[in-house]
């Protein structure tokens, strides 16, 4: 594929992310930080936040196994989740993190597994999402093209309200 | 002649005689004989005879005497010298004993009378005693009897209950044929019978209470004996054969609450008495004794306190049971109140949240969108939609902030700004609409308004913008025309409005700006109503042309914190109608050039733009978090430290760091600040300290201020906004983002 269409596939699909509500403004914010004294900025940020998550779903799930679930960790683990995905822009996961919270609050163990199965379905998405984005992108520069941020136009961007 | 010594007795002559001496000596001498026998007898029965020898000398005597009469007897005869002898021996000793009787009696008979004086002394004094003992004792019966009755009274608080059993108890203990209670009634002028012991018809017989009967026995507190065939006496049909029994009345006095002075004891003549009648047995033949009437007297006064006891129960009891009624009304308006005022604060609090997510995305896109490559036209247009964003958000941070803006805690952001464009601002975003309903809009800014001034800018232009729309909303037809010039002070004195107190001063000016339309006008009559929240003029045309009705309450709000005052004059409907408002503004010296960075205040040349080799330091627990903002820091070219644990950082910081970010949600975020505090103690040198969190209220943001934050900071950031936030702190080395 040439670099064009390459670079075309990648902004059809960033925009589509964007509609879902896969991703939202703080992970323009992240690709702006991105240039040539930090080219893979995005990848180690991506990447870090691929770790932290799994660690702290690992976590989530054992402390919900227990007999006596004690709701303070597992808040504390939501908590850092959340600040994670919002961090990176992850939308979605972000807000099943919040219901998540609300939960934890109210002490209700049915939901809160609940909770856990959708953030981590959630998770498991824009995981997929991003890493197929990632390839993406080393393809193009792999090509000797750049990623088009400019391209993402006004027009072409509707915000969930 | 020989002499013979013998005695001879002349017996024939006399011997009747003779015999009957003979026979009297010998008796005398057995009744001699024996009555010593039987003192003896007597004596040794009786344990307290005192005078024992006297016994003797007396039984020896008599004795004697016996003895006497008794040889007398051989005397009648001729008898022999030796009996002569023995009758002489025995006559010379008896009598010597006789004498010494006789002379001994003198002293003992005085003190056997007067131990007869003292017997029948003491025999008095006994009776007296007995006298006395009976008066004791029906004393203590009748005490008996009053302390029995007064706690049979005194041991129930209801007021039938005490009169009843006064009359029951009464009746029992002085065993009386009836006993009658009469009340005053309300209005004073009668006696009810109220109470009677025997159930009986007429109860609610009424007497007059200016009974010349009922007068005596008020006006003593004494128990009065009345006559029978008095009205208060008459209550039964006399069923006795000969008299009716003895009655006695007394007073009760009714003591009110009223009557007790705090000081003072009761009156007596506001008093009001009931009156207790008590009736012997008819037929019985008894009386009144003294001691009953006491008990009538004393049980009187205890039904009296009694109750009044009652009464001031009751009185209690009604007012507790009032308060405890008003208190429960209380507690449920306060929890209605303090529901209402949670469900306001949750409802405000989510609005927030779900209101500043869209904003900030078209926020911090259209800024984006500014910084990529854009035709002229396109920049237009992303400008005018970032400055109609920015409105819109701070419509909304006002809107959810009406709360505060009536606690008054609300301060205006003042700056510096270029106060004709304000104008052409608001021109600009009213002309569209105005002319798709084709109405002229005229601006007419005075030459002599200064071109800076110094204030509020985005809360100005808000106010204009409100008064402006709602001229061209409420116009159907006609020209609008706004105008703004310098207010000079007498005129402003003219206005006379009750809260405008407009002071001149050499760096203050006061705007006019004046809206006039030719619309559909207002009812002077509901002028006042406009500046009330909600309240919206509701007539058939304005219907269809929605609104909340919040604007002109906020635009007063903020004209007032301005020091101004907004009116709407109006000649009534169909005839337009004017907006007017004054606002206080600082004027702007030229001379002073610090302020200029001010002048253009544009998201895109804000100030620095890039920190190079600023240190920093970052502190955050969640690893993304810290290098997004690391990120971004190295983005705008500071030298970024980044540390993940509290420890860690009051390791690592020192005086280099000029900015220290830390993500307070970490539970020792607090704790490192106050740490860093104590370490480096001179202000200017210290590392600015500022907070970085997701959550936007005002706890936390009170909390960082009280641990001597320098700045709190919203996450997400954009780049535009660290850029801003770096820029504004290191000018000012402060900095509280409005949440």
């Amino acid at each position: 594929m040439e670099v064009g269409q390459m670079q075309r596939t990648w902004v059809e699909y960033t925009k589509s992310l964007f509609r879902e509500g896969f991703l939202d403004g703080q992970f323009t914010q992240l690709q702006l930080l991105q240039d040539e004294s930090n080219p893979d900025f995005v990848v180690e940020v991506v990447s870090l936040f691929f770790e932290d998550s799994e660690r702290l779903l690992n976590d989530l799930t054992r402390a919900l196994d227990q007999q006596i679930v004690d709701f303070k960790r597992v808040d504390a683990h939501v908590h850092q989740l959340k600040g994670s995905s919002s961090s990176i822009g992850a939308q979605r996961v972000k807000n099943a993190c919040i219901a998540f919270r609300n939960f934890c609050e109210e002490q209700n163990s049915e939901a809160c597994l609940k909770c856990l199965q959708q953030v981590r379905q959630e998770y498991c998405l824009v995981k997929n999402k991003l890493e197929t984005l990632i390839r993406l992108e080393q393809q193009i520069v792999a090509a000797g093209g750049s990623i088009p941020i400019e391209e993402l136009s006004f027009q072409g961007y509707k915000v969930k309200l | 002649m020989e002499t013979c010594n013998c005695v001879e007795p002349q017996w024939p002559a006399e011997e009747l005689l003779m015999k009957y001496q003979y026979i009297s000596d010998f008796f005398i001498a057995l009744a001699y004989f024996s009555i010593p026998l039987e003192l003896i007898y007597f004596v040794k029965k009786s344990a307290v005879f005192p005078y024992r020898w006297v016994l003797v000398q007396f039984g020896a005597f008599i004795v004697l005497c016996g003895a006497t009469h008794l040889i007398n007897l051989w005397t009648f005869t001729i008898h022999t010298r030796t009996v002569a002898i023995v009758m002489t021996i025995a006559k010379v000793l008896t009598a010597v004993v006789s004498c010494i009787t006789a002379l001994m009696l003198v002293h003992i008979i005085p003190d056997l009378l007067s131990v007869k004086t003292r017997e029948l002394f003491l025999k008095n004094k006994a009776a007296e005693l007995d006298r006395e003992m009976g008066l004791i004792r029906t004393q203590e019966e009748t005490g008996r009897h009053v302390r029995m009755l007064t706690h049979e009274i005194r041991s129930t608080l209801d007021r039938h209950t005490i009169l009843k059993t006064t009359l029951v108890e009464l009746g029992r203990t002085l065993a009386l044929e009836e006993c009658a209670l009469w009340m005053p009634t309300r209005t004073g002028l009668e006696l009810q019978l109220s109470y009677t012991l025997r159930p009986q018809n007429p109860v609610g017989y009424t007497v007059p209470i200016q009974l010349p009967v009922i007068n005596q026995v008020f006006s003593s507190n004494r128990a009065v004996k009345i006559s029978p065939n008095c009205p208060v006496a008459r209550i039964r049909p006399f069923a006795g054969k000969y008299m009716p029994g003895e009655v006695v009345a007394v007073r009760v006095p009714l003591l009110h609450l009223s009557n007790f002075q705090i000081n003072d004891w009761p009156e007596l003549s506001t008093k009001r008495y009931a009156l207790m009648v008590l009736m012997l047995p008819s037929d019985s033949a008894r009386q009144w004794h003294a001691y009953e009437l006491e008990l009538v007297e004393v049980v009187a006064d205890q039904v009296a306190v009694a109750l009044s006891h009652a009464a001031i129960l009751e009185e209690s009891m009604r007012a507790r049971d009032l308060l405890m009624e008003r208190n429960v009304a209380l507690d449920l308006a306060r929890r209605e109140a303090e529901t209402a005022i949670r469900a306001r604060n949750d409802f405000l609090a989510v609005m927030n949240h779900e209101m500043r997510t869209p904003m900030h995305a078209i926020i911090a896109l259209s800024s984006l969108l500014q910084e990529t490559g854009l035709t002229p036209e396109q920049r237009l247009m992303v400008e005018t939609i970032l400055k109609s964003s920015n409105l819109l958000a701070t419509l909304i941070n006002d809107v959810l902030d009406l709360s505060r803006l009536e606690d008054g805690s609300l301060q205006l952001d003042l700056g510096t700004f270029n106060l004709r464009a304000v104008f052409r601002e608001v021109l600009n975003l009213i002309k569209p609409i105005a002319s798709v309903k084709k109405l002229p809009v005229t601006l007419n800014l005075a030459p002599d308004l200064p071109e800076y001034a110094i204030g509020d800018e985005k809360r100005l232009m808000q106010t204009i913008l409100n008064v402006v729309g709602n001229a061209v909303k409420f116009s159907k037809e006609g020209n609008i025309s706004i105008t703004a010039f310098v207010a000079r002070p007498e005129s402003l004195r003219d206005l006379r409005f009750p809260d405008f107190f407009p002071v001149p001063s050499d760096d203050h000016f006061y705007l006019r700006v004046q809206v006039k339309d030719e619309g559909l006008g207002i009812n002077p009559q509901d002028i006042p109503k406009l500046f009330t929240k909600f309240a919206q003029n509701q007539s058939l045309a304005t219907r269809n042309s929605g609104g909340s009705g919040l604007g002109l309450a906020i635009c007063k709000r903020f004209v007032n914190l301005m020091e101004g005052h907004i009116w709407i004059e109006s000649e009534g409907l169909g005839k337009g109608c004017t907006a007017i408002f004054v606002v206080k503004l600082a004027i702007l010296e030229c001379s002073n050039e610090s302020k200029h960075p001010f002048m253009q205040k544009g998201p895109a040349n804000h100030g620095q733009t890039t920190f190079s080799g600023l240190k920093v330091l970052v502190m955050d627990d969640n690893g993304v978090s810290r290098m997004v903002t690391k990120g971004l820091l190295v983005h705008l070219g500071c030298d970024v430290t980044t540390v993940s644990s509290s420890d860690e950082c009051l390791r690592v910081v020192s005086l280099d760091h000029k900015v220290v970010f830390m993500d307070v949600c970490m539970p020792d975020g607090f704790e490192v600040a106050i740490r860093i505090h104590e370490r480096f103690t001179k202000r200017h040198e210290r590392p600015l300290i500022v907070a970085l969190t997701g959550n936007a209220n005002k706890v936390t943001k009170e909390n960082c201020m009280k641990v001597g934050m320098d700045g709190v900071i919203l996450k997400p950031v954009s780049v535009d906004k660290m850029r801003g936030v770096l820029s504004d702190l290191l000018e000012h080395r402060v900095l509280f983002e409005a949440m």
